[in-house]
């Protein structure tokens, strides 16, 4: 690479334009000049990768950098890691390969769409298949998913264990031997995680108590592998999703809710270029439908402050900004404060794209975790709750309300919200 | 060539193994029918070669064969069964004797029987029985030509018929065992620290069906409520989720516990070889064809899970 | 530093075996990769790492599916795949470690690997057969195999946890019990696209001579004894193994 030349300002003594004496040092852009070297190669390496195109649109405004929330806890951005290239950085081994998470802020604000969403999985594959570093946790994550279904190493045979907690009944497809109008997809953290199963057991009490004919796969549900596409395993992604078509299209049912962002960007919007074209709902979205029914099944008022934290996966990835909020409203008691970045800018918690898998790894990279810095602005409102509405944000940050010593804020799930105002014999 | 029978046997520490005996027991039962004489083959120094019932002993005392050395145990053999032409050569199935009889049979251009469960002379022809496939299947063979080569699982005949006091010659090493691409260099005993499960009288043995070593730690909650230990069949081992020193069978150990509880093991011979003795043995399996049901003296065919944490709640 | 792995693709044990003319009916069986060979490949790329060079997997392609089992292997690390196209789902050892042994031989490898046995190994297993006849030295049972300037430190392991070490001049012929680390995850992208990619090299089988066994008959074990059952739910089967093991003073 050539050595970088530092521009040197080129002064003008007597330069007069139409009449006007602009004689002075900014006159240089009068001249050619070099501003700096650089091999474009390393740019045109990524851009060269099918799905990573866009990288070489950047003409470095670097609005992407103020709404990265990457950048906040580092240095990162779509514009630095351009930049970053220019200046030698191989993203495909550089260890900023992996430290995106898919938010997709920084593409809601670029004027030329480079994009980060598509970049980053096809990037993240090419290392993957030319045998580059890649963190041993995510790799982990892989192998897991791979053998046993699911990215936390658990037993398929326990994929259900959770429902003997529900306290009311969890109909499973394959035992009902009917068609229902509702498959619920429960997802891997809400299945086996111990916060998530919380989550699980209280979203099926509310189903219950709302009516719903639901159903659902138990021991034949597998993950919906988003995240491990996003991460750059475009091949186990596809073998799960067509492990996955195949058993969702093996039953009669009218609508999938989903428990996470996650499977709902999955099925809605990456398993159609697959072949599964069904509808599919995230829970905030479904029950908001049924306000009417569920507002008076609401007896016992939550009087406490809560905020609530838009997962990218929900919002800004699927528009769904209000149903969280309405579901949250309709508890009586509830105060809703909202964080200074919220909705379309919402904060990262720093486990889309993989970044679930990858938290060893960014820590040595990163000042802080997003999950951290979020829960620190969460705290910043007065909020006795932070409310979430993807299974993987309990856990991230109810980890992150300790380390960051707001352990007087709970972390709640909005179905866990709902739960507790239904029975309203839960301490909260 | 002769209607001998010639028996490769095996010693460790001075010790032959019981393999060893019962092949010399059966190699004599065969012999006499080929008509020709049984010969136990003792290869290196250090231990007594004195003490089997065959026609005759014979013992290369070497002490390059002191250890188990590959090269120098396969070049000492083909030599002799070139020198000697016996009807039958023996080698156990054992993890000396599975490095030496294919080797030998490629070798000699003689076929081999692996796997051999029964040896037997029918109107003067040779049919072995081999339990291949995991145990699922016998195939009873029949050798073609005027020598063979059969590797017989451990346990398949009785050694008592084994033990005697023929006199050993001591004869030199047919074959100059300097120059060898193989250098024995040192034995390596397990490391200490881990149960010994020789010496446990309750065990709950694992196999493949436990699926994965997140679930190695239901069978280790079960065998805590039953004062037992953990041990395994060889995929478990192989496979890293329990310590090579708690597997049991051929490559393992040998235990012969009061208790013998098995979770999703078929019953390969290889591991029958290491527990058949125990007192009582109680097998938990979904194939309801496994093997292991043929050896158990309870069985169930039920999901290994279901069942321990039945019994979990129970205990 | 040339490793070849010799690998074999064999009926599954998973399922039933039926049996037609005295043989496996090898219609009606899926066929896998020897579950040893995993830890064969496994060996050789980590030689491979350790020291350079490069790993070929070659195996007799018996039922025309071996190209799963190859392209895994490549996914893995291995960099050149070769199958002999024979298509005869019963060639026995003898006759697959003729085929191996005579496309090994051109490869001039400085290591030979194969799996220590296999479940179908009745005639003997692969590595010691391909090893006679390429007049090489064999060792079964490593454990774990490191090579440095021409010489392989190799592990083989005995019962009961035992281990004995020795120092094996290059070329030979080595059948793995396991690797020192558990087989690898293969990216399953790197798979899918190595099963579009990669090229796997055909050799045509020569004479191959089998093992001269004659199958007078083939069917499952006698059953001489038999468990007890103990029928029922789990519940049932759990509360009678309990009973059990209490009225024998087990608990």
């Amino acid at each position: 690479m050539a050595p970088i030349e530092k521009a040197v300002a080129i002064e003008k003594e007597n330069v007069i334009v139409d009449g006007m004496d602009i004689s002075g040092p900014w006159s240089r852009i009068f001249e050619q000049r070099t501003i700096f070297d650089y091999t474009p190669e390393l740019i045109e390496k990524v851009a060269s990768i099918p799905g990573a195109e866009s990288f070489a649109n950047c003409y470095q405004c670097a609005k992407c950098v103020a709404v990265c929330p990457v950048d906040v806890v580092g240095n990162y951005g779509p514009r630095k890691l351009y930049r970053y290239a220019q200046t030698g950085m191989d993203l495909s081994e550089a260890p900023q390969l992996w430290l995106c998470t898919t938010c997709a802020n920084c593409l809601r604000v670029c004027p030329k769409e480079v994009n980060m969403v598509r970049i980053m999985p096809a990037v993240r594959e090419q290392a993957i298949l030319d045998g580059k570093f890649v963190p041993a946790e995510l790799q982990q994550a892989f192998e897991n998913t791979a053998k046993y279904g699911n990215p936390l190493g658990q037993p398929q045979r326990k994929r259900d264990a959770w429902t003997q907690n529900a306290g009311v009944p969890v109909p499973i497809l394959k035992d009902l031997g009917r068609p229902v109008d509702v498959l619920w997809y429960v997802g891997s953290y809400p299945s086996y995680h111990p916060r998530g199963i919380d989550a699980a057991c209280a979203a099926a009490r509310i189903f219950n108590a709302l009516g719903i004919d639901f159903a659902i796969l138990g021991k034949e549900e597998k993950d919906d592998a988003d995240s491990q596409r996003l991460a750059g395993e475009k091949g186990l992604f596809e073998m799960m999703a067509e492990y996955n078509i195949a058993t969702f299209n093996k039953y009669e049912w009218k609508e999938m809710v989903v428990t996470g962002p996650h499977e709902l960007n999955a099925f809605k919007n990456v398993y159609p270029r697959y072949g599964f074209s069904r509808p599919v709902v995230h829970y905030t979205t479904f029950l908001v439908r049924y306000l009417d029914r569920l507002k008076p099944l609401l007896k016992h008022p939550i009087h406490k402050k809560v905020t609530y934290h838009d997962p990218c996966y929900l919002g800004r990835h699927n528009g769904e900004y209000e149903a969280p909020r309405q579901l949250l409203q309709a508890i009586p008691g509830l105060e809703l404060v909202e964080m200074p970045r919220n909705r379309e800018n919402g904060f990262c918690c720093g486990g889309g794209g993989g970044g679930m898998w990858m938290d060893s790894f960014t820590a040595q990279h990163t000042t802080m975790r997003l999950s951290e810095k979020r829960a620190m602005e969460a705290a910043a409102t007065g909020a006795d709750i932070l409310a979430v509405a993807c299974p993987f944000e309990v856990s991230r940050f109810e980890d992150a309300v300790k380390s960051t010593g707001n352990e007087h804020m709970r972390v709640l799930d909005i179905l866990e919200l709902l739960d507790r105002s239904m029975r309203g014999d839960v301490e909260i | 060539m002769s209607g001998d029978v010639m028996v490769i046997t095996e010693h460790m520490e001075g010790k032959f193994s019981d393999v060893s005996f019962e092949l010399v027991g059966k190699a004599r039962e065969l012999a006499e029918a080929f008509g020709g004489e049984s010969i136990a083959l003792v290869l290196g120094g250090g231990v007594d070669a004195s003490v089997f019932a065959s026609h005759a002993t014979l013992h290369v005392a070497d002490a390059a064969l002191n250890h188990f050395n590959p090269e120098a145990y396969a070049r000492v053999i083909e030599a002799l069964v070139k020198e000697r032409s016996p009807r039958l050569v023996m080698f156990g199935w054992t993890v000396i004797g599975m490095d030496l009889a294919a080797w030998l049979s490629g070798r000699m251009g003689v076929p081999c029987v692996a796997y051999a469960k029964d040896v037997r002379v029918e109107n003067g022809a040779l049919i072995v029985s081999s339990q291949a496939y995991g145990g699922k299947l016998i195939a009873e063979v029949s050798p073609e030509g005027e020598m063979a080569i059969v590797a017989c699982l451990a346990g398949s005949f009785p050694a008592e018929a084994g033990h005697g006091s023929t006199q050993a010659t001591v004869i030199p090493s047919p074959v100059d065992l300097g120059g060898l691409k193989m250098k024995f260099l040192e034995v390596i005993k397990p490391e200490a620290g881990d149960v010994d499960i020789t010496t446990q009288t309750k065990l709950v043995a694992v196999g493949r069906g436990i699926g994965g070593k997140e679930n190695i730690e239901l069978a280790e909650e079960l065998a805590e409520k039953l004062g037992a230990v953990v041990c395994a069949s060889r995929p478990v081992v192989d496979a890293g989720w329990l310590p090579r020193t708690r597997q049991v069978g051929k490559s393992g150990l040998k235990v012969k516990p009061k208790l013998y509880f098995m979770l999703g093991i078929s019953g390969a011979p290889e591991h029958l070889e290491g527990m058949k003795d125990a007192e009582l043995i109680i097998a938990i399996n979904t194939d309801k064809k496994a093997p292991i049901f043929n050896v158990a003296h309870y069985g169930a065919v039920a999901d290994l899970f279901e069942v321990t944490e039945a019994m979990l709640e129970l205990l | 530093m040339h490793i070849v792995v010799a690998i074999k693709h064999i009926p599954s044990i998973a399922d039933e075996l039926p049996v037609r003319h005295n043989n496996i009916d090898f219609d009606s069986v899926d066929f896998v990769l020897n579950e040893w060979d995993e830890h064969s490949i496994e060996q050789a790329v980590l030689i491979k790492e350790a020291v350079g060079g490069t790993v070929t997997v070659i195996g007799v392609d018996v039922i025309g599916e071996l190209d799963n089992a190859l392209h895994l292997a490549l996914a893995k690390g291995a960099d050149r795949a070769v199958k002999i196209a024979a298509e005869e789902p019963g060639a026995d050892s003898h006759q697959q470690a003729k085929w191996l042994a005579e496309a090994i031989q051109n490869m001039s490898p400085d290591l030979i690997l194969s799996g220590v046995q296999a479940s179908n190994d009745l005639d003997g297993q692969l590595g010691p057969l391909i090893a006679a006849y390429l007049d090489l030295p064999y060792i079964g049972g490593t454990s774990a195999i490191e090579v440095t300037n021409g010489k392989a430190m190799v592990l083989k392991e005995f019962p009961g946890g035992i281990g004995m070490r020795y120092e094996i001049a290059l070329p030979f012929v080595a059948g793995v019990q396991a690797a020192p680390k558990p087989p690898r995850y293969a990216p399953v992208s790197k798979v899918r696209q190595i099963a579009q990619t990669a090229k796997v090299e055909t050799i045509e089988p020569g004479e191959g001579e089998s093992g001269g066994l004659r199958f007078l008959k083939m069917a499952p074990p006698v059953v001489t004894g038999h468990a007890e059952m103990i029928q029922g739910t789990a519940k049932e089967i759990a509360a009678r193994i309990v009973e059990l093991l209490k009225s024998r003073g087990l608990l």
